[in-house]
C-alpha cells in the first residue's frame, strides 16, 4: 500500500526528478520480486531515463551503484546488502538492452579573447563541446561565451533546481580588481595569470554542471552549449537592482536560519550538515595554507634567481680558474632550480589551491541545499499550523451554528489540507533528492581529489628527477676544483 | 613560553658536531695543542662555552683542562691580537659573531600567539621544528667559536701568544681583563679610521706586483661575496618558510581525515591518508634541505666574507706601515736639511723599513696560504652540498613513488 501510493505519486513528477524516480522504481520492482519485465515497461514510458542512466555510465559502471546506495538505508525492511548487489544487475541488463554504446559529453573552455575597449571591454571564451548524446543536433560544436553568460546560466539553474534539493555547482567568483586590470589592457604576467585562472575555473564549472545527470538534460544548459547568441544576462552585474535584491535576500536568509529550529526526524541530515560545515572550515584553512605555500615558493624563486646572479658575479671575479668554473656552474644549477621551483609553484597553485577553493564554494552550495530543505520543512509546518487554525475556525463556526460561513470554512479546510499534503510531499521529495545528491557529490569529490593528488605526485616526481640531474651534473665540476 | 627555550638547549653537542666541521679544514691536527668546545649552556641571553684543551706543551701548567668562557671573552682575545704590533703582518682569524637567537625567539613568540588557531598536532609539530631551528643556531655558534680557537692553535705564531694561553688556562672569570667602557669607545674610533684606510688603500697603486694583484682581487671579491652572502641568506630563509608551510598543510590534512568519519566513504578517503603521510615526509625533507643549504652554502660564504675582511685588514696595516715608512723618510730628509736629530730620524726610518719589510714578507706568506685554504674549503662544501641535495631529492622521489604505489594498490 505504501509502495502503491509512492508509485502513483511519482508518475506525476516532472523530468527533473527522474533520477530518483528511476531508482525508486527499480527498488519497487525488486520488492515485488519482479525482474526485467516490469522494469522495461516502466522505463519504456520514460524515454529520457536512458540518458540519465547512461551518462553516468560513461564514467564506469560502478557509478550507478552510487544513487542506489542510500536507498538501502531507507528501505529498512530489505536486506541492504542483498539489495545493493541485485540492483546492480537489472541496471546492467537494462543498459545492454537499451543502448549498446556509452554516451559522452566532453567540454573544453579555451581561447580567451578580449573584445571591445576600455572599461567596456570583456573577455570571451570559446566553449567547445564534443558529444554523442542524441539530445544535441550535431556532434561537435563550439560557441563563444562571456563571463556574465556563465553567471546567467547559474542563476537560471538555481531558480529551477534549487527547490528540488539539487546541488548546483557555483560558478567562479566575480573579481572587479582582476577584470579591471585586464580591461585596462596591462600586459603583465599577473593579468595573464588571472585570465588563465578564470578560464580553468570556467572549464571546471561547466564540467561539473554536465556531470550532474539532471542538469545535463536541462534545456538552459543545452541552449548555453549550443546557441550562437545568448541574450545578455543583465541581472548578474554587481551593481544592479537584482544584485541588491540578492544581497537583501541573503541577509534575510541568514536571519531566518538562526530562527528555524527544525524538528529533525532523520538524524542523517543533522549529522551530515555538521560534517559539511566542518569540512568547509577545514578546506578553507587548507586553502589558506596552500596559498601561503605558493606565495613562499614564488618568493623562493625570486631569491634563488638573485642568488644565482650573485654567484655568477662571484665566479667571474674568482682567480682560481677551476673554482671560478665551479661557481658559475653553481649559478646555472641554481637558475635551473629556480625554474623548477616556478613550475612546482604553478602546479601547486593550479592543482591544489583552485581545487580547494572550488570545493569550499561547492560545500557552501551543499549547505544551501540543506537550508532549502529546512525552508521546505518550515513551509510544511506553517501550512499545518494554518490548517489547524482553519479547523479551529470551522469548529467554532459549527458551534456558533452559522451555516453560510461554514461552507466557506469547509472549502478553506479542503484547500489547506491539500496544501499541507503538497508541502509534505515536497519536503519528502527534497529530502530524498538531497540525500542522493550528497552521496553523488561525495563520490565526485573523492574522485576529484584523488585525480588531483595523482597529478601532483606525478609533477613532483618529474621535478625531483630533474633536480637530481642538475646536481649530479654539478658534482664533477665541484670535484674538479684544485 | 619564553622560559622554556634555555632549558632545552642545555645539551651535549659533541655528537652533533660530526657534520659540522666544514667551514675550515685541516684544523686541530697538531696533537701538541688540541682544542675543542664539547659543551655549551644557554642561560637567558648568554651562552657559556666550555673550552677544553689537551696539550703536550710545557708552557701550560696541566696537560688537560677546561674553562668556562663567554662570547665577550672571545672578542677580547681577538681584539688583543689585533692590537698587538707583532701580528700586524698576519691575517688575524675573524672574531666569531655574537650568538643570535633572535630569529627562533621571534618565531616562538608568534607561535605562542597563534596557538589558539592551531590544532594540537600542528602546534606540536611547529614547536618541534622551532626547537630544531634553535638547536641549529646553537650548533652554528658553537662551531664558529670553536673554529676561531682552532685556527689560533694551528698557527705557528698565534699558538704561542701569551694572551691566548691565558684565555685557555685562566680558571677565573676573565671579565677583569676585558674591555672597559673607555676601550670600547677607543675601538669605535679605530673602526672609523679603518674606513678611511679603505679609501686610502684603494686609491694608491702598489709598487709590489703581488700586493697590487691581491689588493684588487680582494677588494672586488669582498664586495661580491658580501652580496652573495646576503642573497644566500634570503634564499635559505624563504626555503625555511616553504618548509614551515608544509607543516601547516600536513597537519590540516590529517585533521581533515579525523573529521571525515562517514562510514560509507572512509575507504574512498584512503588516498587522503596516504597523501597526508607523504606530506609529512616531504616537510621533513624540506626542513633538512633548508638547514643543509644554510650550513653548507650560506655559512661558507659568511665565514669567508669575514676571513677576507681579515685579509683586507692585513693589507690596510701594510698600507699604514708603508705610509709610516714614507713619513719617516720625509722626517729624515727634513732632519738632514735642518741638521738636527739625524740619528733619531735614521733610527726611525730604519725601524719603519724593517717593520714594513717584515709585514710584506709575512703578509705574502699568509695571503698565499689563505688562497689555498679558501679553495679547499669551497671545494669541500660545494661537494657536500651537492651530495646532500641529491640525497634529499632522491628521498622525495622515493616517498612520492611509495605514495603513488599505495594509492593504486588500495584501489
Amino acid at each position: 500500500d505504501i509502495l502503491k501510493k509512492r508509485d502513483s505519486s511519482y508518475c506525476s513528477l516532472d523530468v527533473d526528478t527522474l533520477n530518483s524516480q528511476t531508482v525508486e522504481v527499480i527498488a519497487i520492482a525488486k520488492s515485488v520480486k519482479c525482474r526485467g519485465s516490469i522494469l522495461v515497461t516502466h522505463l519504456a514510458h520514460i524515454s529520457t531515463v536512458e540518458l540519465t542512466l547512461t551518462t553516468p555510465n560513461s564514467r564506469g559502471r560502478k557509478e550507478i551503484i552510487g544513487p542506489t546506495g542510500p536507498l538501502s538505508t531507507t528501505m529498512s525492511t530489505q536486506n541492504s546488502l542483498h539489495m545493493h548487489n541485485s540492483l546492480n544487475k537489472p541496471l546492467e541488463e537494462l543498459e545492454e538492452e537499451e543502448s549498446g554504446d556509452t554516451f559522452e559529453l566532453n567540454i573544453a573552455v579555451t581561447n580567451p579573447e578580449k573584445m571591445g575597449d576600455g572599461m567596456n571591454a570583456y573577455m570571451t571564451y570559446k566553449v567547445s563541446t564534443q558529444t554523442t548524446l542524441p539530445a544535441f543536433h550535431i556532434k561537435t560544436f563550439s560557441v563563444r561565451r562571456r563571463f556574465s553568460d556563465f553567471l546567467g546560466l547559474y542563476e537560471k539553474l538555481s531558480v529551477k533546481h534549487h527547490l528540488m534539493g539539487c546541488i548546483i555547482p557555483p560558478p567562479p567568483q566575480k573579481s572587479v580588481v582582476g577584470m579591471t586590470k585586464v580591461k585596462v589592457g596591462k600586459e603583465d604576467p599577473s593579468s595573464a595569470e588571472f585570465v588563465e585562472k578564470r578560464r580553468a575555473a570556467l572549464e571546471r564549472y561547466l564540467q561539473r554542471v554536465v556531470a550532474h545527470p539532471a542538469l545535463l538534460q536541462d534545456s538552459d544548459v543545452q541552449e548555453f552549449l549550443e546557441r550562437e547568441e545568448l541574450p545578455r544576462a543583465v541581472n548578474t552585474q554587481a551593481l544592479s537592482g537584482s544584485g541588491f535584491l540578492k544581497m537583501i535576500n541573503k541577509a534575510s536568509d541568514a536571519v531566518n536560519k538562526m530562527t528555524i529550529k527544525m524538528n529533525e526526524s532523520d538524524n542523517w541530515f543533522e549529522s551530515k550538515l555538521q560534517e559539511v560545515e566542518n569540512e568547509e572550515q577545514l578546506l578553507r584553512r587548507l586553502h589558506a595554507s596552500v596559498d601561503s605555500l605558493v606565495n613562499h615558493r614564488k618568493e623562493m624563486c625570486i631569491n634563488t634567481a638573485m642568488f644565482a646572479k650573485s654567484v655568477a658575479m662571484l665566479g667571474s671575479s674568482e682567480e682560481n680558474s677551476a673554482l671560478s668554473r665551479a661557481l658559475s656552474q653553481l649559478a646555472e644549477v641554481e637558475d635551473k632550480l629556480e625554474q623548477l621551483h616556478q613550475e612546482q609553484a604553478f602546479s601547486d597553485f593550479f592543482i591544489l589551491t583552485e581545487l580547494l577553493a572550488d570545493y569550499v564554494r561547492l560545500l557552501g552550495a551543499v549547505r544551501g541545499c540543506f537550508e532549502q530543505r529546512m525552508k521546505a520543512w518550515q513551509r510544511w509546518q506553517e501550512a499545518q499550523a494554518t490548517l489547524q487554525k482553519k479547523r479551529e475556525a470551522e469548529a467554532k463556526l459549527l458551534w456558533a451554528n452559522k451555516p453560510d460561513k461554514l461552507q466557506q470554512a469547509k472549502e478553506d479546510l479542503t484547500e489547506w489540507e491539500a496544501k499541507v499534503g503538497q508541502c509534505e510531499r515536497d519536503f519528502e521529495r527534497i529530502s530524498s533528492t538531497l540525500r542522493k545528491e550528497v552521496h553523488r557529490f561525495e563520490k565526485e569529490k573523492c574522485r576529484d581529489f584523488k585525480h588531483h593528488i595523482v597529478k601532483y605526485l606525478e609533477s613532483l616526481l618529474r621535478s625531483q628527477h630533474r633536480v637530481v640531474k642538475c646536481w649530479e651534473a654539478f658534482l664533477p665540476e665541484a670535484k674538479a676544483i684544485v | 613560553m619564553q622560559n622554556s627555550l634555555p632549558e632545552l638547549v642545555k645539551c651535549d653537542v659533541f655528537s652533533l658536531f660530526n657534520q659540522m666541521r666544514s667551514v675550515s679544514v685541516d684544523l686541530n691536527n697538531d696533537s701538541s695543542l688540541l682544542i675543542d668546545i664539547p659543551d655549551a649552556l644557554c642561560e637567558r641571553d648568554k651562552v657559556k662555552f666550555t673550552v677544553h684543551t689537551k696539550t703536550t706543551l710545557n708552557s701550560f701548567q696541566k696537560p688537560e683542562f677546561s674553562v668556562p668562557r663567554q662570547h665577550e671573552d672571545f672578542i677580547w682575545l681577538h681584539d688583543t691580537l689585533v692590537e698587538t704590533e707583532e701580528y700586524a703582518g698576519l691575517i688575524i682569524p675573524p672574531a666569531p659573531p655574537k650568538p643570535d637567537f633572535e630569529g627562533p625567539r621571534e618565531k616562538m613568540h608568534k607561535l605562542g600567539e597563534g596557538e589558539s588557531t592551531m590544532t594540537k598536532e600542528e602546534y606540536a609539530k611547529m614547536k618541534q621544528e622551532l626547537e630544531a631551528e634553535y638547536l641549529a643556531v646553537f650548533k652554528k655558534t658553537v662551531q664558529v667559536h670553536e673554529i676561531f680557537l682552532q685556527r689560533l692553535s694551528s698557527h705557528p705564531v698565534f699558538s704561542k701568544d701569551r694572551n691566548f694561553q691565558i684565555f685557555l688556562e685562566y680558571d677565573q672569570d676573565l671579565s677583569v681583563r676585558r674591555k672597559n667602557a673607555k676601550e670600547f669607545f677607543g675601538g669605535f674610533f679605530k673602526n672609523m679610521v679603518k674606513s678611511a684606510d679603505e679609501v686610502l688603500i684603494s686609491g694608491i697603486k702598489d709598487v709590489d706586483e703581488f700586493f697590487e694583484q691581491e689588493k684588487t682581487f680582494l677588494l672586488d671579491y669582498f664586495s661580491k661575496i658580501k652580496d652573495a652572502t646576503a642573497k644566500a641568506e634570503k634564499m635559505t630563509r624563504s626555503h625555511k618558510n616553504v618548509a614551515d608551510d608544509y607543516i601547516h598543510i600536513s597537519a590540516t590534512y590529517s585533521y581533515l581525515l579525523i573529521c571525515l568519519h562517514s562510514l560509507c566513504v572512509i575507504n574512498a578517503y584512503r588516498h587522503l591518508e596516504k597523501f597526508s603521510e607523504l606530506l609529512e615526509k616531504l616537510r621533513k625533507v624540506e626542513g633538512r634541505v633548508a638547514s643543509d643549504q644554510e650550513l653548507k652554502l650560506t655559512e661558507l660564504l659568511r665565514y669567508y666574507m669575514r676571513d677576507i675582511q681579515a685579509a683586507k685588514d692585513l693589507l690596510y696595516r701594510r698600507a699604514r706601515a708603508l705610509a709610516d715608512y714614507e713619513n719617516s723618510n720625509k722626517a729624515l730628509d727634513k732632519a738632514r736639511l735642518k741638521s738636527k736629530d739625524i740619528p733619531q730620524a735614521e733610527e726611525n726610518q730604519r725601524q719603519c723599513l724593517q717593520k714594513f719589510d717584515k709585514l710584506s714578507e709575512s703578509g705574502k706568506q699568509e695571503l698565499t696560504s689563505f688562497k689555498g685554504r679558501r679553495v679547499v674549503a669551497f671545494r669541500k662544501n660545494l661537494i657536500e652540498m651537492a651530495e646532500l641535495e641529491i640525497k634529499h631529492a632522491k628521498v622525495r622521489i622515493k616517498s612520492a613513488v611509495c605514495s603513488e604505489h599505495n594509492l593504486f594498490t588500495h584501489n
